[in-house]
């Protein structure tokens, strides 16, 4: 074989890989959460449970697949779907113009607020940056909550952590001031955990879309524009058909939509 | 390479290497302080010493680094109460500060143990040539015994220098912004896997420096055997 | 809640999932000794065989992998090899996906660093080994490949033994790491236990011990090893 027409069997190869990426049929669908963001996502008794879990069910069961679900550390979460370790993330993840750069999202499913959490002692009136100059605020790596206070908290110190969990549980000892995040998760922990009592809500909602996104949504690999238009379609069918309604009234006795 | 990702990310990654660099070479500083006394005791004849010595040794070697800095990290903040008592949470607060204590501990199990294999290979007839001399315990250790046993010890313990440099990695995991957490936090925001190679090289460059200054620093300490080998 | 119960098997206490992260700990470091060996060796003759190049390449890998943080190590492999892969297939089987799970990616991090240790232990080895063996054994008509098996192989194994014995402790504490890629071994286990129940210092205590007696464990084994493998040579002092 000359180098030439190896040169053309592997640009045929290529295409050929292209071609099939884009006519794939989507029978089951591998989905990545993060298990340890209550109540959106969580291991109860050793299952996976939580409102994106559900939510994610739903959908799947208007789009006829076969669903399974992947736990994925928060910060390798991107990083695994752009390697095909998973297919899809429903895992709260906001959709931001930063991340729409390397994945695609389907339409918002929730959207809630962030909120500082502070120590009920503490007695923080103003979480502007001013009036958090020289506080420690701890934050969960790689979300929109870190990214907006590395921007505008200049003056503060930052500490990025694993999960929400370790940051609320080093807020409880004392290690930081503050945690920022977002606001039904803080509100969970302070009802459910055995340290929860500490701390209380400061400061008010903070939801510019510029900032934290505009809601969250599944995230897809950009060579799946046929599971995204399917995550679209069911999305806006579960809305209608009240099964969405009924995933969120098991968790919350609001809308979080 | 990509200016704009060096730009963004150079000078985060920068001061992650220095936090890096005092984590290490504090930690193995004191290590040394503390591995001497704490080899005596291994080898003393006193069973007081020795058992609770070999204890120590015997954890801080056989558990890994990683859930030693959970249990004290972690642990510090269950602690909280007790440790306010004794005016040490200020300490214990500190993320650097624990993996300070973690990684300082856990070197001077490791350096004890190296020291400890060294004087125990030395012939017994040096401590008794000593004893005839009429040198007392004290002198016949710092004069005859260890600068010996140094230089038996000089290659493990650097080899230890350079697996605390690659250990101090996990030193990110509870939030101390070092090199892995800098480059963490860079490949989080960018998706670029090239910041993963780039703390690959300077992890690379500073094992090989330290691996060859090592080495001018062993052959300086021995030049007088080389001599009398030739 | 008492320590009993925090480690019951029931639904309330942690002891089944910090069992099956001990037996998961446990899989993976005997699942990754042989690839690490086996990778060691070929590299060790790599660097010691007559090919330059070859050689060359081997010292380079090793001197890499010994020098990264294990950490690093684990998050390159876990998401380069898997882009690295899936490239290979899409090129090689369009269409076809292959997935690289946690286990199999720690298993491959924690080998690679294992067989570029071990294969300084075994260069070592090899050289040691006079080289009139290999002589006396074509001599006498032995091909290579059982020259290496039944004369070189044994005098290795007694060789390498310590160090390839101290390998494995550095191996078994390694595993802790994984944690990191999502696997659920025994750190993992731990560390959900504390988020549940806020009891740090007496879940990653029994953890520490739990590791502490694996430890034992495998140096009561290495040391058997060796003085089996050394049974011949007693008489011989």
């Amino acid at each position: 074989m000359t180098l030439k027409t190896m040169l053309a069997a592997t640009a045929l190869g290529l295409a050929v890989a292209g071609g099939a990426a884009q006519a794939k049929e989507w029978k089951s669908v591998r989905i990545a959460v993060e298990g340890v963001y209550p109540p959106f996502n969580y291991m109860d008794k050793g299952e996976l449970t939580g409102f994106d879990v559900d939510v994610a069910k739903t959908l799947c069961t208007h789009m006829k697949v076969e669903c399974t679900f992947v736990v994925q550390d928060w910060d390798g979460m991107i990083p695994g779907l752009l390697a095909g370790k998973y297919d899809a993330i429903a895992s709260s993840m906001s959709i931001t113009d930063e991340r729409k750069k390397k994945v695609d999202f389907s339409d918002k499913y929730y959207n809630t607020p962030a909120h500082f959490m502070a120590a009920t002692t503490s007695k923080v009136g103003d979480t502007s940056p001013k009036g958090l100059a020289g506080k420690t605020i701890g934050a969960q790596g790689s979300t929109t909550q870190a990214s907006f206070l590395d921007k505008n908290y200049k003056d503060s110190t930052v500490k990025t952590y694993q999960s929400v969990d370790d940051a609320s549980a080093d807020l409880a000892s004392g290690r930081v001031d503050l945690v920022f995040s977002d606001k039904v998760l803080l509100n969970e922990w302070m009802k459910k955990s055995s340290d929860g009592k500490c701390c209380e809500l400061v400061g008010p909602d903070m939801s510019d879309p510029k900032d934290f996104g505009y809601g969250k949504g599944v995230a897809v690999r950009k060579d799946a524009p046929e599971l995204l238009a399917m995550f679209n379609t069911a999305i806006k069918a579960s809305l209608a058909d009240g099964s969405y309604k009924a995933d969120n009234d098991k968790y919350f006795p609001f809308s979080v939509y | 390479m990509n200016l704009e990702l060096l730009q963004a990310y150079g000078p985060r990654m920068l001061s992650g290497l220095v936090t890096t660099l005092e984590l290490v070479f504090i930690s193995a500083g004191i290590g040394a302080l503390m591995a001497l006394p704490l080899a005596l005791a291994r080898n003393s004849r006193s069973r007081l010493l020795s058992v609770p010595a070999k204890c120590y040794i015997l954890f801080f070697r056989g558990t890994p680094l990683l859930a030693q800095l959970f249990l004290i990290y972690y642990g510090a903040g269950q602690m909280r109460g007790p440790l306010d008592a004794f005016h040490v949470w200020w300490f214990f607060r500190d993320a650097f500060f624990c993996a300070l204590f973690a990684f300082t501990i856990n070197t001077t199990a490791y350096q004890a143990e190296i020291l400890r294999a060294a004087l125990g290979s030395l012939p017994r007839g040096q401590t008794e040539a000593a004893a005839s001399l009429g040198l007392g315990s004290w002198v016949t250790l710092v004069r005859v015994l260890l600068p010996q046993a140094m230089i038996l010890a000089l290659r493990p313990l650097g080899n230890e220098l350079i697996l605390s440099l690659k250990a101090s990695a996990i030193a990110s995991i509870v939030t101390v912004p070092e090199l892995m957490q800098a480059t963490k936090l860079a490949f989080a925001r960018s998706f670029e896997f090239q910041v993963y190679i780039w703390a690959a090289v300077i992890y690379f460059l500073m094992v090989e420096v330290v691996r060859r200054v090592w080495i001018l620093f062993e052959r300086r300490l021995t030049r007088h055997l080389v001599r009398a080998a030739v | 809640m008492g320590a009993f119960q925090l480690l019951s098997f029931g639904p309330e206490g942690w002891g089944s999932q910090l069992a099956s992260g001990v037996w998961l700990t446990i899989r993976l470091a005997v699942a990754t000794l042989p690839f690490g060996l086996a990778s060691g060796l070929l590299l060790a003759i790599m660097i010691n065989g007559r090919n330059r190049m070859l050689s060359r390449a081997a010292l380079v890998f090793t001197t890499i992998f010994r020098a990264l943080p294990e950490l690093l190590t684990i998050f390159i492999i876990y998401y380069g090899l898997q882009f690295l892969i899936q490239a290979v297939v899409d090129a090689a089987w369009p269409g076809t996906s292959i997935e690289i799970n946690g286990f199999l990616a720690g298993l491959f991090a924690l080998g690679v660093v294992f067989a570029s240790f071990a294969s300084e232990i075994f260069v070592a080895g090899l050289r040691a080994l006079p080289k009139g063996q290999a002589e006396a054994a074509h001599a006498l008509g032995l091909s290579r490949g059982t020259a290496f098996v039944s004369v070189i192989a044994p005098q290795l194994f007694r060789l390498t033994l310590p160090g390839v014995g101290n390998l494995w402790f550095v191996l078994l504490k390694d595993t802790a790491l994984v944690s990191v890629i999502s696997l659920s071994d025994l750190m993992r286990q731990t560390t959900i236990a504390v988020s549940n129940t806020k009891q740090p210092i007496f879940f990653y205590g029994v953890t520490c011990l739990i590791y502490l007696c694996l430890s034992l464990v495998s140096g009561a084994v290495v040391a058997l090893l060796e003085v089996r493998t050394n049974r011949a040579y007693r008489g011989a002092r």
